[in-house]
């Protein structure tokens, strides 16, 4: 058994990288209290999405019971699940 | 039965006094099941601090002992909020309460009706498939005494109201 020689080159996180490189993801899941209205303006408010990108996801959350709103590292991920849940959305933290 | 509109950079609603009653009654029932009655294995704390790795609870744990107490605090500040923007029992005028909330207020507000909607739907039992008119006027049918029905009107008022006060938000 051999050891590496070079040790691996941490990099930054930049929107290029392949989606391998990013394991973890934020998921929304369906509730049947959370107005269709109120998901979409906490979509927009928290990450920035444009108005048919926050209604696509929630169209996605409201028919096929969920939907991925965010990817990265973990902690980012935990970060994103914690503000959603200070909205009421139920978020959980998953591999891809 | 009152809804918020838009006037200048403030959502305003004229509250009846019925609903500044139950406007406090559930805020503080959410402020007392955040505080006193904080239980890990009450349903609507489940609901309301969900399990973020759903398969590992371990992890969850971790995460909550980071996340829970900030959290909590905010769901209290928030339902505190609209304790703050409404008069004392002994204050009420009969005749209607202005209510008026600047923006950062309305987002207090909004939040917190949204965590007195989820705790209501859990402990109401509310699916995708309710019908909350058909349901009302069946539980008014059986009893018009229903507790059921008058905590399914209150839920229902909230609906409204929390997307009344979005629309505002958002003009």
């Amino acid at each position: 058994m051999t050891t590496p020689q070079i040790l691996p080159v941490e990099r930054p996180e930049t929107a290029d990288e392949p989606e391998a490189a990013r394991p973890w993801v934020t998921v929304v899941h369906d509730d049947p209290v959370n107005l269709m209205t109120y998901v979409v303006f906490v979509f927009q408010k928290l990450f920035g999405f444009s108005r048919e990108t926050a209604e696509m996801l929630m169209m996605d959350v409201h028919t096929k019971g969920r939907a991925i709103v965010s990817h990265g590292a973990r902690e980012r991920m935990e970060y994103d699940a914690a503000r959603l849940h200070n909205y009421g959305l139920w978020a959980t933290v998953d591999k891809q | 039965m009152s809804l918020f509109r838009r006037e200048g950079v403030e959502c305003v609603a004229t509250l009846s006094l019925d609903e500044v009653r139950v406007l406090r009654r559930v805020a503080s029932e959410v402020v007392g099941l955040l505080t006193e009655g904080f239980d890990h294995d009450d349903p609507v704390v489940v609901r309301l601090f969900p399990a973020v790795y759903p398969e590992d609870a371990t992890e969850t744990a971790e995460f909550r002992r980071f996340t829970e107490g900030d959290l909590k605090t905010a769901k209290i500040d928030q339902a505190g909020a609209v304790l703050a923007a409404l008069p004392a029992e002994n204050d009420i005028d009969p005749r209607g309460t202005e209510v008026r909330l600047d923006p950062e207020a309305a987002e207090a507000w909004l939040r917190a009706i949204n965590d007195v909607r989820l705790a209501m739907g859990v402990r109401l039992g509310i699916t995708d498939q309710t019908d909350l008119d058909t349901e009302i006027d069946e539980e008014i049918t059986r009893d018009v005494t229903s507790a059921r029905a008058f905590q399914l009107s209150v839920y229902a008022y909230l609906g409204y109201l929390q997307e009344s006060l979005l629309d505002a938000i958002m003009r």
